[in-house]
This record gives structure tokens, sequence and C-alpha cells, in this order.
């Protein structure tokens, strides 16, 4: 039998549009082998969270632009926790100072991509840490 | 020529390239344009000067709109600012204009593009994070205080809103004893490129399209000196398409404006002269020279040929230009000053009239002033130090500069016949035949990055280490100050008279009048901009785009 399909939630949180970066990662985690589902702009955390769960996810990728991920973040971090995807591995991208990347780990995202990050890498990172 | 031109490329420059073990040489442009080795007369075989190019001021206006270009009179250096609070951005335009910044251009923080108020649940952790958090009169009247909007012109980037902001704008200029004859800038108003690209929509097509219509009209009677839209294709470009597709999507959606404003009834004469437009400015510095000269003669021809303008300032694409955002790299930030500083060089040589140039540290949150100081120099260099604007487009006759002109041209062209086949822009988009335009070439070009067939310095080639750079952060008492004073301001107007202008307004939609006059009775009353748009919706429903990768 087939082993199972990797799946990833790429999610779009905050106000923003820019949604070339969340667009390429999609296409390249599928053809990376991944089953990928996006949600779309402005999803509100609760509505990610809820995506995730229903959807049965390894991996969420948020990606934001907007600035409000320090606020976003928590709140999607402690969703998952109210409701039980603790499993589930959170990566951002987007732009993020690096300054606010150590809190952001603190809090439980598990990694940070920065401009410039190849998609490769992240399909490397996937590979690595979903059994 | 030709026979000549093969031995040379033969017995030399083939022979020369194998010596060094170089069997395909193979160039392209961040577009994935082929460009050849060399360009000579043989590439410009019908090329006929007064045709083509003429003389600047003179159709088709390849070499630029005025006679005098950048002797009369530089471009405008216009540095897209705003954050925090209308307070903390006042500031900094006081001290960008006195640092010789020439005209003012408004960025609005997301809740306002998108139409929100700050106490909307959406809202939350976004209050005066991208741009500057705007809710009713009280804060614009803040925003411009002490800047006298006679003698300034100002640029707003917004989108669905901007008739709103507009009408306050103007509510701002009468208070300060200004009429509206008299004040000058822009409103961005250009929705097709949020359906495509930017993705900051509210409405739907059709009455998007009427209210841009509405602007455009009331504009005329008006407020004469305003330019009532800035068709953009730098969120296009941002969004990851190829030049030409900038080029081509952008034209087109002008085409689709006026278009909709002959239906209305407009002349095309009353209106053509008010319509700006607003590229990208990339890091191929030959490509982008070209779509800007091309951008010019398309549109000139465009107007005349198959609109039938008569006035010759109806033929010009007057246009602004921005660097490129997302041509800036997080890794040694420093070296974006001076992919700017290329950027901005092809923009002033393409003919802009006005430049924002973009800051080292964008990659990571909102300029610091310092780095926006960098920025603005980059430009004043330029003006003065570089010597191109000695003479008016310098690159004309450029057998590589003509021929990439005209490449450009019938590429766009081309794109543009194939959306008009498809009914027009808004039902292109409804097709998403330029969303998907666009994602295609992103990916390409994602692809091509990662296999290193395209180099970024410092990010795929030459990478090291760079020190953490200091950034511009929010304060965070901003978010509070701000939902105080949107509290504040819906206790002490009069919410009668603020009521009987919202229902005005919704009947006014019902009835499809002309929204301008309602929507500025609604803002002198201090009616919201959230209160305003949820109005406006109740009529007009919203857009809903379909989820697609």
């Amino acid at each position: 039998m087939a082993e199972s399909k990797i799946r990833v939630l790429v999610a779009k949180p905050g106000l923003d549009g820019h949604d070339r970066g969340a667009k390429v990662i999609c296409r390249a985690l599928r053809d990376a082998g991944f089953e990928v589902i996006y949600t779309g702009l402005r999803r509100t955390p609760e509505e990610i969270v809820s995506s995730a769960i229903q959807e049965d996810v390894d991996v969420i990728g948020l990606s934001i632009l907007s600035g409000a991920h320090n606020v976003l973040f928590p709140k999607i971090m402690d969703l998952l926790k109210d409701q039980g995807g603790s499993e589930i591995k959170v990566i951002a991208g987007g732009i993020i100072p690096e300054n606010d990347i150590s809190d952001l780990k603190k809090m439980g995202i598990a990694e940070v991509f920065l401009p410039g990050a190849s998609t490769q890498k992240i399909v490397e990172w996937i590979n690595k840490n979903i059994k | 020529m030709k026979k000549d031109y093969k031995r040379w490329k033969t017995n030399h420059y083939l022979r020369g390239l194998k010596k060094i073990g170089i069997q395909d040489p193979h160039h392209t442009t961040i577009s994935g344009k082929e460009i050849k080795e060399l360009y000579t007369p043989h590439d410009l075989k019908d090329f006929d000067y007064e045709k083509d190019l003429s003389y600047p001021g003179e159709y088709p206006y390849t070499r630029g709109i005025h006679p005098t270009m950048y002797h009369g009179r530089l471009w405008t250096m216009r540095q897209f600012s705003g954050f925090g609070s209308a307070e903390d951005t006042n500031q900094r335009y006081k001290y960008l204009l006195k640092q010789g910044q020439t005209g003012l251009s408004v960025a609005f923080h997301l809740p306002t593009l998108m139409g929100v108020d700050s106490d909307h649940p959406l809202a939350i952790g976004e209050i005066g994070k991208c741009g500057v958090a705007i809710d009713s009169l009280a804060d614009m009247e803040i925003l411009f205080d002490g800047i006298p909007l006679d003698k300034i012109t100002t640029s707003m980037t917004i989108n669905p809103p901007a008739a709103v902001l507009w009408a306050m704008y103007i509510a701002v200029a009468e208070k300060q004893g200004v009429s509206p004859k008299v004040i000058s800038g822009t409103i961005q108003n250009d929705i097709l490129k949020e359906y495509i690209a930017q993705k900051t929509f509210v409405f739907p097509p059709e009455p998007s399209m009427k209210l841009i219509v509405d602007t455009f009209e009331y504009g005329s009677q008006k407020v004469p000196r305003w330019n009532t839209i800035s068709i953009s294709g730098y969120h296009i470009r941002e969004a990851g398409s190829t030049a030409v597709q900038e080029l081509a999507f952008t034209l087109r959606d002008g085409i689709e404006y006026v278009e909709w404003a002959l239906k209305r009834g407009l002349n095309i004469d009353d209106f053509a002269p008010r319509l700006s437009f607003f590229f990208n400015s990339h890091n191929d510095f030959f490509e982008e020279i070209a779509k800007f000269r091309a951008a010019r003669r398309i549109w000139a021809k465009t107007m005349r040929e198959r609109f039938r303008a008569k006035n010759k300032r109806s033929w010009l694409l007057r246009f602004h230009t921005q660097t490129s955002g997302v041509s800036l790299m997080a890794q040694q930030p420093s070296n974006n000053v001076v992919r700017v500083a290329i950027q901005a060089l092809a923009a002033v040589l393409g003919g802009t009239q006005s430049l924002h140039t973009n800051s080292l540290d964008e990659t990571y949150a909102l300029p610091s002033e310092e780095a926006v100081t960098i920025a603005l120099r980059t430009q004043q260099i330029i003006a003065h130090e570089s010597g191109v604007v000695n003479t008016i487009d310098p690159l004309g006759g450029s057998y590589f500069i003509e021929k990439l002109t005209n490449e450009m041209q019938e590429q766009a062209e081309d794109y543009i016949k194939k959306i008009d086949d498809m009914g027009g822009m808004v039902k292109a988009i409804e097709m998403g035949f330029p969303q998907k335009e666009i994602i295609d070439s992103s990916y390409e070009y994602q692809k091509a990055l990662e296999k290193k067939e395209k180099t970024v310095v410092g990010v795929n080639a030459f990478q090291s280490e760079h020190e953490p750079i200091s950034i511009l952060e929010i304060d965070k008492e901003v978010a509070d100050k701000q939902l105080d004073r949107l509290k504040e301001v819906k206790k002490s107007r009069n919410n009668v008279k603020v009521k009987t202008s919202l229902t005005d307004l919704k009947k006014a939609a019902q009835n499809d009048e002309n929204l301008m006059p309602f929507l500025l009775a609604c803002v002198k009353q201090y009616a919201t901009l959230g209160e305003i748009m949820d109005t406006l919706e109740e009529v007009y429903g919203k857009y809903q785009e379909p989820v697609t990768y």
C-alpha cells in the first residue's frame, strides 16, 4: 500500500492580500508530492484552526505580510492547543522581523522562513520533521 | 549588413566563446525574455524616426510626454509613507518635506484599505501597522495638520474605499479654506488590479466600476486638477508577472475604465486627461526602460485611434514609478540600496513623472527614518549628480532599446487583443485569466531561481552573514489611542445627522446616482469609513474570490 501523503494547510491570516508567496509555496509543495490545502485570503485564527483539524493536516504554513503576526500567531497556537491540534507543526513566512523570531518559536512556531528562503528548503524541512 | 553580422557572429563571437568553453550562450531578462548578443541597424529595418519616436512632447510620445522633460521640472520625489497614528505620520510628512521631498503619498493601514474601522474584528493586530490608521474625517484633519493643501500634491493609495477617502481629503481642504478647484493629487482607485493581483477588494466588479466612473465624472466637473485614477501595473508585477504582462494588463485595465466611462455617456476628452498610471521598476535595467517607452506609445495610439480622443492631453500616459518591493532581499539588506538605485535610474531614463524609491529595510518592516532618507537621497543623487538629466531620452536610438521597445509593444498588443476577444478585462478576470498567467510566471521564476538559472546576490550566490538591522517599531499604544479616538468621534458628532446622511447615501446607491456628493455629506458629519462602506455593501454585496493556486 502506498504511504499516505503528508498533508499541509497553507493559510493566510491577517488583512493583507499578498498571496504570491503562499501560492508559489502551494505549487512547490504539491509538486514535491504533498497534499496541499489553501485557505484563501484573510482567514481568522478560528477559521484556520478549524480547517486544519477538519482536514487532519500534519503541517500548517502561515503566510503573513501585514505585521500582525505577534497578535495573530499566539491566538492560532492557543486555539490549536484547546482543540487538540498540538501535534500539528506550524511554520511561518512573510515579512517578519528577525527580532520577533525567538518569541514566535517560544510560543510554539516550529520554524520561520524569511524572504529569499527556497521552496526546496521548506520541502526538506517538512520531510525531515514529519514522520 | 545581414551577411556581415552572420560573419561576425560565427567567426568571432561564437568561436571566441567556444575557445573559453561556452557552448550555448543564452541570455534572458528577469522576465525570461530572450536577448540577443548584439543589436544592429538590421534589427530596426522599418525604423521611422518621425513615426516611431518623434520628439519629446509629440505623438507618439516614445521619448517623453513633455517637450522640456526634466529640464523644465524634475520628476516629483514622492515617498509612500504612513504608519501608526495620524499624528505619527503627520510628523513623518513634515520631516520628508523638510528633507526636500516634493509631494506626499499616503500609506493607509490595512483596515482602512479594506474599508473597515479600527474596532472591526478583522482589525485586531493591524492598527497602524502597514500604514496610518484613518477611521474618519477627524483622523484626516490631524494627518494634514499644518500642511497647506493648495501648495502640496498628495497621492493616496486606496482602492475600494477611494471615493470615501477622497471625499475626506476634499473636506479637509475646504476646512483649510482651499477650494476643490485648486487641490491636486491622485487616488489610486484601480479596482481591476486588485482582483488581478493585490487582492484588496470589497464589492463585486460591477458596482466597483460604477463608483470609479462616479469619481471620473465628479472630478472632471468639480476637482479638475485631481488624477481620479492611477492605473497600476505595480502590484501586477509584484504578484509575479513578467514585464510584458505588467504592461499589457495595466493598459488593458486602462482601456476597460475608458469603455465603462464612455458607456456612462462621459466625453472622452473630459476625463481622459486625468487618467494616470503607475508602474514597477524591477531589476532588469533595459527591459524596464523599454517598458516605459512602449507604454507611452501604446497608450497614445490607443487613445487616438481606438477611442478617437481629440485633446492631445488625453493621449499622454503620465506615470508614477516605484522601485520593486519583491526584488529587495532580507539577506545582506544593505545591498538593497544598490538595487533601488539601479531601478530608480531605469525609471528616470524611462521618463517617469514621479518616483518612490524603496528603503533597504522593507523586507523586515516599514522603513525607519534613516532608511527612508537614504532612499530619498538616492533620487537626489540621480537627479543632481549622475548627469542623466542633461539630455532627454538619452537611450533613444539605441538599436537594442528601440528593438526591445518594439518587441514589448507587439507582445503587449497581442495580450490586449486576447483580452478584447474575451469580452474585456472584467470578463477576463471572471475567467481567472490574468490571475493564472501571473501565478504561472511567478512559479516559473521561483523555479529558475532555485535551479540557479537566475542569480540573486546574497541569496542563491555570494552568501554571507549580516548583522541584524534596526527597524521601525510601531508603538503598542497606537491601537488603544486609535480606538479611544474612534469612540470619542462617535460620541461627539451629531448622530441624527450621521444617520440621515447614511440613509441618503443608501438611497442614492439604490437609485444609481453619482455618489460623490452623498459621500461628501457623510464624511462631513464624521460618519466613519466603516459605516459608509457597510451602507454601500448593503446595496452592492461583497466580492468572493475563487480560491485557487
